[in-house]
């Protein structure tokens, strides 16, 4: 009975943070976004500095009107939503939060499962795509699949160069095994890590799938109300499991002072602190080119993760 | 029996995801209003009326990358088991030249594609 309720307790928190953490992203990015280009943001929502703008934003898209196209291949294109939200709600489950068993639940594999998990939310923007009877959303589509082949290897690669640092794909232990100096070790896969998963999620500077100055809104165009709204929440909630992974993988997690009573709040704090630089970096550089995208993922970032590789082997087999 | 305990509660999210999903699809028909129209049902593309249908020809240079990708990624993935033992004491050196080895073929594989010229577009 106990064991019952301890694992409907956890769903429910897993369900609770993937549906509250998404939504404060976005409030922050609204404001962040608005301060750094000299605007106030939302300002009127709830009272407070707009605090209840996005809460506003949902009550909206719920009471749409929900246009399927007529061409558009009407079952495909209903579901691609909830392909490309419900990996993320999956991938939370793995992501530790604080020492002691602070976690969904400690998969052996979490490392590998986190991985695999996370390239199947691309499906839902390729059924979108290719469901909708749009040129421009086909396109989209296509673009998005090739910017996660090309991204997902770099990102393999720099979470592979952890796990042989740590010696375990328990992602629990992992940060059980971790140290100050595996962040400078580790620095350079931290970094591939950590763009290519910007680059997975389509966040800017790396969201040629949906440049709107091109193909209008690539495989979201033809979404309106509640499922525009899914997809909304899918990349956001893709940035708190992006930069927990990237807290969890590279900057230690629960570690730092008193990390025994307050280690959930160094996880947060964190990954709090890479929302804001995902942010910042949406604002600060312009969109690539599709080529470059490529060019910069198969040139750059791929021989940056195998070097990483090479040094966290020496390293670790001369220290061992 | 801890192993599949695990996958149980990764497959329970599945199932309250799915829940989720449905809820949030049967509550919104009770919501929105639903009055279509042959304009509102129309393609919506960039704002003027779609000319022809929506599969069209384009130039597809991405699946270079997608042979690349799976010869890739079906070598990185014999990475995850050997990075959990190669450390482990009485290996030594070995593993490390086994490293060597499998990072020299990923590198010249990926010489070799850039040399071609697949890398680049312009």
């Amino acid at each position: 009975m106990n064991d019952t309720l301890d694992v409907v307790l956890r769903l429910i928190a897993v369900l609770v943070v993937f549906l509250v953490l998404p939504l404060l992203v976005g409030q922050t990015e609204h404001k962040v976004m608005a301060h750094m280009q000299g605007r106030l943001g939302p300002m009127y929502a709830g009272g407070f500095h707009g605090w209840a703008q996005l809460v506003a934003d949902g009550v909206k898209f719920a009471q749409k009107e929900d246009v399927v196209p007529a061409d558009a291949d009407r079952r495909v294109f209903q579901l691609a939503p909830a392909v490309a939200l419900l990996p993320y709600l999956l991938v939370l489950i793995a992501i530790p939060i604080g020492p002691h068993g602070f976690v969904g639940q400690n998969l052996d594999a979490g490392l590998f499962f986190v991985l695999a998990v996370m390239g199947v939310g691309v499906l839902g923007s390729l059924m979108a795509g290719w469901a909708s009877a749009n040129k421009f959303s086909l396109l989209g589509a296509l673009r998005t699949a090739a910017q996660l082949m090309a991204y997902e290897l770099p990102m393999l690669l720099a979470a592979a160069s952890v796990a042989m640092a740590a010696g375990t794909l328990s992602l629990p232990g992992i940060v059980g095994s971790y140290h100050w100096w595996w962040t400078p070790w580790q620095l350079l896969g931290g970094m591939v890590f950590f763009t290519a998963g910007l680059a997975e999620l389509q966040r800017p500077p790396f969201d040629m799938p949906v440049a709107d100055s091109e193909i209008i809104f690539g495989a979201y165009t033809e979404y309106t109300g509640l499922r525009f709204a899914l997809f909304l929440l899918a990349e956001y909630a893709g940035i708190v499991v992006l930069c927990g992974l990237t807290t969890v993988l590279f900057l230690g997690g629960w570690h730092g002072p008193w990390s025994g009573s307050v280690g959930w709040l160094w996880t947060l704090l964190k990954a709090a602190l890479l929302a804001f630089v995902v942010i910042w970096l949406r604002v600060s550089y312009p969109r690539l080119r599709e080529d470059q995208l490529q060019k910069l993922a198969w040139t750059v970032l791929i021989p940056l993760s195998l070097a990483q590789i090479a040094l966290t082997g020496v390293v670790k087999v001369v220290t061992s | 029996m801890d192993y599949f305990h695990g996958y149980a509660v990764v497959g329970l999210v599945a199932v309250v995801g799915v829940l989720f999903v449905t809820v949030a699809f049967a509550a919104g028909r009770l919501l929105r209003p639903e009055v279509p129209t042959p304009e509102k049902l129309l393609t919506y593309e960039c704002g003027v009326d779609p000319v022809g249908e929506g599969w069209a020809h384009t130039q597809i240079r991405y699946y270079v990358y997608s042979y690349l990708y799976v010869i890739f990624a079906v070598d990185a993935i014999f990475l995850f088991p050997w990075a959990t033992v190669f450390a482990a004491p009485g290996f030594g050196g070995a593993t490390l030249v086994e490293m060597f080895v499998f990072l020299g073929f990923l590198a010249v594989g990926l010489l070799y594609a850039w040399k071609k010229g697949v890398l680049e577009w312009t």
